[in-house]
């Protein structure tokens, strides 16, 4: 039984290979792809861990999919930015409670010469110039928060997006470095939050057009997952991540990245 | 990380698919062609929609959920197994077949039964077999759409080359996954030179 033996060598051998490397408390975070790719995690985590010896292992997504994630109880906490869905996701009785942690800006880049002439401070305005100049327009297109964002603006723009979307109209699928690099390929606008922006090597022509709106504030808010609903969630571990991003040592770890000197992600949560 | 979780997958893939295709190979039985059908076609399975299956399957909601798996290198190995064992099975079934072609009256003469007569074409053409681990591996490490959405690339935990190279690309940092792109491909070349070694070291030893 040469064959038979040798493949359960194998199987044993693979069996031994593909246990974990040790055991010890960690929690999965489904987040969004702003604040993984901005290089936020890389700074708050690492002072997490010296301040607990709790791990976290980020899932970056869009924030639909990563209230998906959780919902189906693949996740122990949630910390995504678009305020209508985490409190419907908290409704539907699959998150304890949502608590604003911090916010930074949205901006809308586009090419250095800008062509609809959409620069300035005015969000809807600026729109309303991309479409009708039939400007290209790169469209997350992936129900992440910045995606939800981008369609509540139109609709504040009073443009009905499905009667007038054509060619200039991209929607991509796709995460905010893709839609940065889908832009930057096509000279076209983009709506981006500002972290990600400023963290983004690949610009080409882009330049920031609009800024410092009120309504481009895009506040982020965490959530711990139900136990209720999914007994295995780390409550305990989950609870401490949460309630340390809100203590003042979270916050100014927030508060203390940057990039260039400029500061990506402001605290705010609600104090005591 | 992706030498360990494509290395599991591999073996496991060709601890499976070897024994089976080699059966498919030799043995009659009805319906036989369109098994050999499949195990070609499945070759070329999408590794975005095996992700998918596997993370329905390993969710929490899902039916194996329980066993936690999801968001581990485990579900990795999983994800890649079932990518890359219809491929070692299906190699196999063709080398194997092929060398039934040659020795396979010789054997039948002899009075062995299916499983033996199995069992030495296997051993005769193990060198032969090498191809069909390296294409294992090869898909198996080259692949990001099953790891990614199975591993979901938490750093320093799931990822793996290929899918730190889609992060990187996505940051617009294309010079970084270029770089590592480079590395990707060192490692699999240097894997398939070691093992290219070992095959014809092995062949002149043992003929």
């Amino acid at each position: 039984m040469d064959v038979l033996r040798r493949s359960f060598l194998t199987l044993a051998a693979a069996a031994l290979l593909a246990l974990p490397a040790a055991a010890q408390t960690s929690i999965t975070v489904a987040s969004t792809t702003s604040t993984e790719q901005s290089g936020l995690f890389g700074h708050l985590l690492p002072a997490f861990k010296v301040a607990t010896g709790i791990e976290v292992k980020v899932v970056a997504l869009g924030t639909g999919q990563a209230l998906d994630v959780a919902r189906r109880g693949d996740a122990d906490v949630v910390f995504v930015h678009d305020q209508a869905a985490e409190e419907k996701f908290v409704a539907d009785g699959y998150g304890v409670k949502r608590t604003p942690v911090m916010y930074n800006d949205f901006v809308i880049v586009g090419p250095a010469d800008d062509p609809a002439k959409a620069a300035g401070k005015d969000t809807l305005e600026a729109l309303r110039k991309i479409a009708a100049a039939k400007a290209p327009f790169v469209s997350r297109g992936d129900k992440s928060g910045t995606h939800a964002a981008e369609l509540r603006y139109w609709q504040q723009a009073g443009l009905d997006l499905a009667a007038i979307r054509s060619d200039w109209y991209r929607e991509i699928g796709q995460g905010m470095g893709p839609a940065l690099n889908a832009s930057s390929a096509a000279n076209a606008y983009v709506l981006t939050d500002r972290a990600t922006w400023l963290a983004f090597r690949n610009r080409g022509q882009l330049r920031i057009l609009v800024e410092g709106d009120v309504r481009l504030f895009n506040q982020y808010g965490v959530i711990l997952v139900d136990p209720k609903r999914h007994p295995h969630v780390k409550t305990e571990a989950g609870q401490r991540f949460i309630d340390w991003l809100i203590s003042p040592a979270g916050q100014k770890t927030i508060a203390d990245y940057t990039i260039g000197g400029e500061q990506l992600f402001f605290p705010n949560a609600p104090k005591g | 990380m992706s030498l360990r979780v494509s290395v599991a997958a591999s073996a496991i893939g060709c601890a499976i698919g070897i024994p089976v295709g080699a059966l498919v190979a030799i043995a009659r039985f009805p319906g036989r062609a369109v098994v050999v059908v499949v195990l070609n076609a499945l070759m070329g399975l999408p590794a975005v929609v095996v992700g998918l299956v596997v993370y329905l399957a390993l969710s929490r909601s899902g039916p194996l959920g329980h066993l936690g798996l999801l968001f581990t290198p485990g579900a990795m190995i999983v994800a890649q197994t079932v990518l890359v064992t219809p491929l070692v099975a299906a190699l196999t079934r063709q080398i194997v077949e092929d060398a039934d072609g040659e020795l396979g009256e010789q054997l039948r003469a002899m009075g062995l039964s299916t499983l033996q007569r199995a069992r030495t074409l296997v051993f005769d053409v193990r060198f032969s077999l090498a191809v069909a681990v390296l294409a294992a591996f090869g898909r198996a490490i080259a692949e990001v759409g099953a790891v990614l959405v199975v591993g979901g690339n938490i750093a320093g935990h799931t990822r793996t080359m290929t899918t730190a190279i889609s992060l990187e690309t996505q940051k617009g940092d294309l010079p970084l996954a270029l770089a590592l792109g480079f590395v990707l491909l060192a490692i699999v070349i240097v894997v398939n030179a070691a093992a290219a070694a070992l095959r014809s070291h092995a062949a002149r030893r043992y003929g």
